[in-house]
């Protein structure tokens, strides 16, 4: 079979952050190849590298070498993209709300027609040939196999069909040689999903290769001709579908060799008699991490992760025990009812929260570090106050004190206590923010992707922390990370959410290929382990 | 040498400009011999008068809201206060501190509904602030005709019935502030009782914001997601802080009345919001960030260029020029700010 396209050593980092390193791809003429990876492996960006997008070229270029049809080729934008005949359906529509379906699909590609003003000014003055427009967009949705109004305006019409006007623009491009489809059937239900597959299929069979991200892995698996596995920027493994099973890839994807940590042995015996939360039905509304349904008991004194795939609500969890975002359903703290959708009233019973979020939540970034550590706990539990005629004022001298044991207890480097958050490192800032929460005497804490953005020393730190808090303070913890790694090198028990639900609670010593169904909401019976 | 440098970096671009140009006027001042002496009474009188004015400035921007560009509103209530006390006939201190009283009471009454409305248009304050002001100020104009004031010497000679546009009030508490334990030295006059207010209501501020209610103030100006995470509910919090500028504000004209000897009504409110926004923005702070320090800052540095250059730049030009500089100077100083907002918050 002739070759199409070929991607050679690529690599790629982001402000010295490498995400590619050395990515070899090839792509056969009418073939479908699955792109596979967990959040974070790369694929996006060497989508993005293919597609010439502005992302890639205004931080500093890649490394490596493109070939379409045998030929090198510098595919510096979009534009030069589409040239040679790349087309792409993005993770985020890119569809212009106001204008009607026609007028998407022909985007920039419109059919012209001369009138005076053209031949006098130009071609930008040129009439568009509206019926012939039309007639085009509606071969390219009889395609797809779509019942698509093409004169309805796009803002009103269903996620669904917007996804299939995207790949309609795309086939509606004549010279279309590969198409990229970066998570397309996230937004569909089964049955969209499954008509998307067939026309896929069918146009693969008319030449044209595709290039298909998503996680959904049996969907990869079922459409897909061979199959190349990303993970961490490089490439794993590569080879013909058949060669593959689902726990196969699904290992692959996740595998990575386990950090040992040393914990130390506990005091008290983790019981499940003793439940200290206990979470039925949850539901949290929190834009682009909706849980659906969420249900589980925390026990005393554990470490419990929550893991799971951007976009599939593990974060949302936390946020919505935390009462930052709205949410519904049964919760109970030590056996009584807790209230959902208030802030203040976690704060007061012991239920404290670092946000994922840590610049754009969890700090005051231009206020100094001992106000960081101590302004929650003043304004939750009146701490560090005194009386001054008839004000209940903040006492400097306590908060002070305070910051002074709490930096010297975690080790925060900073100038001194009045130095402002933002200008310390990614690491010292998150061991601010978990003086905060210490401050606040936790009962339980929810610890949302604590290790994100931070350097290796200063994630042990962190992690070491954290289990100090547990064993010591015998604080229970609940920790929501995208680094499975993380949560299996501290975590008692782990549990997986996919699509808004819980997906499976399993022990950290569970099996990589067992993490990776779980995470794509396919795991057999897996919520009775653990 | 090198210390003197870290300080020049720390002190505000604009603030740093305008303070040579009052060093250069003073010299100029010298050198056309104006008297130095009645120049430092005037200006440490116009202080204390526009002082409380400024301060309104505080709570807004530290909730994040922006200056309080609707100030006529509070002013409003400062004036129906000092009204008031007048129909009743009071004098003295003891007008003074009823009017004061009232005033308060009214400006929580009016600042609640202002907040209310500021909550309504989150992110546009400061433009609906604006229009706020015109349209109260309007809208008392038609309500100064109306109200049943009956006090020879409030209402117009000739018909009886409508507010005059200014109220003499050396007969009622009139320079009570400035008179209180003046004192002279050396050819200056200093009005200690105004500067004693200001300086007390500064301090009242500043303990106010050393609270748990303006802590929390703070933190919804400075992070509303980290407020809500502290259990703040950042509605009540902006709202209390629009209700204490409003307070002040109705509080600060009272100041700034008795210390010019009249009260002015109907358009007048409107030409006190820009001064006060200028004057703590050259006072380093930002349409973010205040403190105290930009009040007084500010307002000795705006107040003592308009005293100065009224007498210094007459003998040099010709023609009213503070006016025109005024105007410079305090829509320059808001349009600078503004420019500046946006890399701030980011």
């Amino acid at each position: 079979m002739r070759v199409v396209l070929e991607m050679r050593n690529i690599s790629k980092s982001f402000y010295g952050n490498q995400v590619l390193k050395n990515v070899n791809l090839t792509l056969h003429e009418g073939e479908v190849h699955g792109l596979v990876g967990e959040n974070g492996a790369g694929k996006t960006t060497l989508m993005n590298i293919l597609f010439g997008m502005p992302v890639i070229h205004s931080t500093g270029g890649f490394e490596g070498e493109i070939l379409i049809d045998g030929e090198r080729v510098n595919i510096d934008s979009p534009r030069k993209a589409m040239e040679y005949g790349v087309g792409m359906v993005h993770q985020e529509f890119m569809l212009i709300p106001g204008f009607t379906v026609t007028e998407n699909i022909k985007l920039n590609r419109e059919i012209t027609r001369e009138n005076i003003l053209s031949k006098v000014f130009g071609e930008a003055l040129r009439t568009l040939d509206f019926p012939a427009m039309r007639e085009d967009a509606k071969k390219a949705i009889g395609t797809i196999g779509m019942s698509i109004d093409e004169l309805a305006v796009v803002a009103g019409l269903p996620v669904a069909h917007k996804q299939f006007i995207e790949i309609a623009r795309e086939i509606d491009k004549k010279n279309l040689k590969i198409l990229v489809l970066d998570e397309p059937t996230a937004v569909l239900s089964e049955s969209e999903a499954e008509q998307l597959l067939n026309v896929i299929r069918y146009l693969a069979s008319k030449g044209v290769s595709i290039l298909f991200i998503s996680h959904r892995l049996s969907e990869v698996l079922k459409v897909s001709d061979r199959i190349t596995i990303l993970r961490d920027g490089a490439v794993v493994d590569s080879g013909p579908a058949s060669k593959f099973t689902l726990s196969e890839i699904a290992e692959k994807m996740v595998g990575r060799k386990l950090e040992n940590l040393d914990l130390p042995p506990r005091t008290k015996e983790l019981s499940d008699e003793d439940i200290i939360m206990s979470i039925r039905n949850l539901r949290v509304y929190m834009p682009g991490e909706t849980v659906k349904d969420f249900s589980i008991d925390i026990r005393r004194g554990e470490i419990l992760g929550i893991g799971g795939l951007a976009g599939h609500g593990k974060l949302g969890v936390a946020n919505g025990i935390a009462g930052m975002y709205p949410a519904e359903g049964e919760v109970y703290l030590e056996g009584k009812p807790y209230k959902l959708n208030d802030a203040s009233y976690a704060l007061r019973n012991g239920v404290v929260y670092l946000s994922e979020d840590r610049r754009g939540v969890g700090l005051l970034l231009d206020e100094s570090v001992e106000m960081n550590i101590a302004a929650t706990a003043i304004l939750a539990f009146g701490e560090f106050t005194r009386r001054f005629l008839f004000f209940t004022l903040y006492d400097r001298k306590k908060i002070r004190e305070h910051a002074m044991e709490m930096i010297r207890k975690l080790d925060i480097r900073c100038k001194s206590p009045s130095q402002i958050v933002r200008r310390l490192s990614g690491g010292n800032q998150q061991k601010v923010c978990l003086a905060r929460a210490f401050t606040l005497k936790p009962k339980i804490l929810f610890v949302s992707e604590p290790t994100r953005g931070i350097d290796v020393g200063a994630k042990r730190l962190v992690l070491d922390y954290l289990i100090e808090l547990n064993r010591k303070h015998g604080v229970t913890i609940v920790m929501t990370s995208s680094e499975l790694a993380e949560l299996r090198s501290i975590c008692d028990r782990i549990a997986i959410v996919a699509e808004g639900r819980l997906s499976a609670v399993l022990p950290p010593t569970a099996s990589d290929a067992e993490f990776g169904l779980a995470m794509a909401g396919e795991l057999q019976g897996g919520t009775q382990r653990g | 040498m090198d210390k003197f440098l870290e300080w020049l970096k720390r002190v505000d671009f604009p603030t740093l400009v305008i303070s040579l140009f009052l060093v250069a006027l003073f010299f100029v001042a010298i050198f056309v011999k104006v008297p130095i002496p009645s120049l430092l009474s005037d200006s440490i009188r116009r202080i204390g008068m526009n002082g409380v004015l400024v301060l309104a400035m505080v709570p807004t921007i530290r909730a994040g809201v922006g200056p309080n560009f609707g100030l006529p509103v509070g002013i409003i209530g400062g004036l129906l206060g000092a009204l008031i006390s007048m129909q009743l006939g009071l004098s003295g201190f003891l007008g003074f501190w009823v009017a004061v009283f009232l005033s308060v009471t009214i400006c929580v009454g009016i600042g609640l509904g202002y907040g209310w409305l500021l909550e309504k248009v989150r992110g546009q304050e400061m433009m609906v602030g604006t229009y706020m002001g015109y349209s109260i100020v309007a809208f008392m104009s038609i309500m100064w005709l109306m109200l049943p004031f009956t006090n020879p010497d409030m209402v117009w000679a000739i018909g009886g019935k409508g507010l005059r546009y200014t109220l003499a009030l050396d007969k009622y508490f009139g320079h009570v502030l400035n008179n209180f334990l003046k004192f002279k030295v050396g050819g200056v006059e200093v009005p200690t009782g105004l500067i004693l207010f200001f300086a007390g209501a500064c301090l009242l501020v500043y303990l106010f914001f050393r609270t748990k209610v303006g802590l929390a103030i703070d933190l919804v100006g400075q992070n509303e997601k980290y407020a809500i995470s502290s259990g703040v509910n950042p509605k009540r919090a902006r709202l209390v802080a629009v209700v204490l500028s409003t307070v002040i504000a109705g509080v600060g004209i009272i100041v700034y009345a008795q210390s010019y000897g009249f009260l002015q009504l109907y358009q007048a409110p409107l030409f006190m919001t820009f001064p006060a926004v200028a004057s703590i923005l050259i006072g380093g702070a930002s349409i973010r960030r205040a403190n105290i320090r930009n009040v007084v800052i500010g307002t000795v540095i705006f107040q003592t260029l308009l005293t100065i250059s009224l007498p210094v730049l007459s003998q040099v030009t010709r023609g009213d020029v503070t006016e025109v500089m005024r105007l410079i100077v305090s829509n320059g100083m808001i349009l600078y700010a503004l420019t500046r907002a946006p890399r701030e918050a980011g």
